[in-house]
């Protein structure tokens, strides 16, 4: 076999691997209750706390509820999955069979994604159904969306990686970081009426690109120029999938 | 002889305790490779080591001449791996278990399909597939996870202590199946501190203690090296002879008395019995058992890692 037939056989091997990890990880951990609550119910919390008692338009409601809920969704399968499989004791087998860390940071990844996006879709169908928001720009809606789930997803592996036993000390990380990026991503308020010090602290956070092209696919006015959310998304799934690489790799060196 | 797997220089430090230490020693392909030591002596650290779970710090291995540093991938590409501490996923059914490790080890569907129905035949789970891992015992879940280190078709098998508290069944069909299977091709590492498993499984038996190797050698060779560990039994019937008349005879060099038995160590015991029954004839002495017993495996393993090896 020349190394370029057994590159590609490397390659579609470490796919399916991906893929395995991610099936895996779908039929165990999307319905543990840590997932359910911090996935499900606490963007329908923080819905009900942003809209009820407020008049406030529909086509504002709808895309800021999309751009929670994948939020909140895609990053809660991550930094469940390690943490329990290291308490169970599941971690060593996966990481001794012939599947790459890479591989196994891509299936977690992937088993985020498409949680966010399934779950995602449910505020998006029901404000399209029951409300008159209509999608402006198709492109910008599914690019917000898939890119953003892509990135969130990403960011919850990341947050596995540090070699703790214990999921509840990576759920209260998780929030830790998840919580207080929410409010300066212009989720809430528009980015550009918000004070100065958010509005400075707004382009840290992967959510104000993902809600800012979701705005836009409901035909709003977007903050950042349109080139520039899917390059970020982009890049922030790459950063926070090399991150996560690299703690696994580490935490493996040193036996942790 | 064709080498399974090739160690050199092996060493893994958890900061400043050193948990292997510059180990070397190679397992030959279709050989089961018993690896003993006490706890914490670092035969569970070598087996991470060589399946990928932890980085070496220093030193070289190979596993079917692929690095597994360099070349981590194809080493354990051909592996099935029993680790000590490992658990199934306790959500899944024991059916997708396997069907799970068999996808994760590349085995195509057909085949982890018809390798799965096998091996749930075989190890008696075919009536409990549909069973959530948590409501297996122990028992069946160490049965299920030989399963899932089979389910690959594997070339070396590691096995960590695979019979550890296990019921007498549980523990004989494993040391069974393995034992099938090494007929057929596979090779085996085997840590065990069961001494009559190492014993009636092993070709080969390395001893590990404080992180080096104490010894390699086949079950015999190894009695061989215990030669002072070779000892006469005997026992008197009415007046016994005083301790210090046997301990007189020549090449004795211990005596440990037991009521009316008396157990000789000697590198000669063929000679000492001889020399017993002298003894009893001249001075009127009544023998009513006498024997000779080589050292066992366990006495090898304690004189190998006790302190001073002496009896």
């Amino acid at each position: 076999m020349s190394t370029a037939e057994s590159g590609s056989a490397l390659l579609s091997q470490q796919a399916r691997g991906a893929v395995t990890v991610a099936k895996k990880n779908a039929l165990i951990y999307y319905f543990k209750p840590p997932v359910l609550i911090f996935g499900v119910l606490f963007p329908v919390f923080f819905f009900l706390a942003f809209s009820l008692g407020r008049s406030m338009p529909a086509d504002r409601i709808v895309p800021a509820m999309v751009a929670m809920a994948l939020w909140f969704t895609a990053s809660a399968v991550g930094p469940l999955v390690t943490p329990w499989e290291r308490t169970s004791r599941t971690y060593e087998r996966l990481i001794s069979t012939p599947i790459a860390i890479q591989a196994i940071v891509a299936g977690d990844v992937l088993s985020g994604f498409a949680f966010g996006i399934s779950f995602s879709l449910v505020p998006l169908l029901l404000g399209l159904a029951f409300t008159d928001t209509a999608v402006a720009s198709a492109t910008s809606l599914v690019c917000g969306i898939v890119l953003g789930a892509l990135a969130f997803s990403s960011l919850g592996v990341l947050l596995a990686a540090p070699p703790v036993h214990g999921p509840s000390y990576i759920m209260m990380l998780s929030n830790l970081v998840r919580l207080p990026l929410l409010f300066v991503s212009g989720i809430f308020v528009p980015i550009a009426e918000m004070p100065a010090w958010a509005r400075w602290l707004a382009p840290i956070s992967p959510l104000s690109y993902c809600a800012d092209c979701i705005r836009r696919g409901f035909g709003e006015t977007g903050y950042f120029p349109f080139w520039l959310n899917p390059l970020m998304l982009v890049l922030f799934s790459a950063l926070f999938s090399w991150a996560a690489c690299r703690f696994h790799i580490r935490s493996r060196a040193h036996g942790l | 002889m064709d080498e399974m797997i090739r160690v050199r220089g092996l060493t893994r430090h958890y900061g400043e305790l050193v948990a292997v230490d510059h180990i070397d020693f190679e397992v030959h392909r279709g050989e089961i490779f018993g690896f003993l030591g006490p706890n914490g002596a670092g035969k569970t650290t070598t087996i991470r080591m060589l399946t990928g779970v932890i980085d070496p710090t220093e030193g070289s291995a190979s596993i079917d001449g692929h690095d597994i540093r360099t070349k981590a991938i194809a080493a354990r590409r051909h592996l099935g791996i029993l680790p000590e501490d490992a658990n199934v996923y306790v959500d899944l059914t024991v059916w997708q278990n396997v069907m799970l490790m068999g996808e994760l080890l590349g085995a195509g569907r057909r085949e982890r399909r018809l390798r799965g129905e096998e091996l749930l035949e075989t190890f008696g789970l075919q009536d409990r597939r549909a069973q959530k891992g948590r409501a297996l015992s122990k028992g069946l879940r160490q049965r299920l996870m030989v399963c899932m280190a089979l389910i690959g078709d594997p070339d070396l098998l590691f096995l960590d202590e695979p019979t550890s508290g296990l019921d007498v069944a549980s523990a004989r069909l494993i040391r069974q199946i393995v034992a099938e299977r090494n007929r057929r091709g596979l090779t085996v590492f085997l840590t065990t501190h069961n001494m009559g498993e190492a014993e009636e499984l092993c070709d080969r038996v390395a001893i590990i203690d404080h992180g080096k190797i104490a010894a390699i050698d086949t079950t015999e060779g190894l009695m061989r090296v215990a030669r002072s560990r070779q000892s006469v039994d005997v026992e008197f019937a009415g007046e016994s002879p005083p301790a210090a008349e046997l301990e007189a005879i020549p090449d004795v060099t211990a005596v440990k008395r037991d009521a009316s038995r008396y157990v000789l160590y000697s590198e000669q015991p063929g000679q000492v019995a001889q020399q017993i029954a002298t003894l009893a004839t001249e001075r009127g002495y009544d023998i009513a058992a006498i024997s000779t017993r080589k050292p066992s495996l366990e006495d090898v393993y304690l004189f190998l890692t006790e302190s001073n090896g002496s009896p």
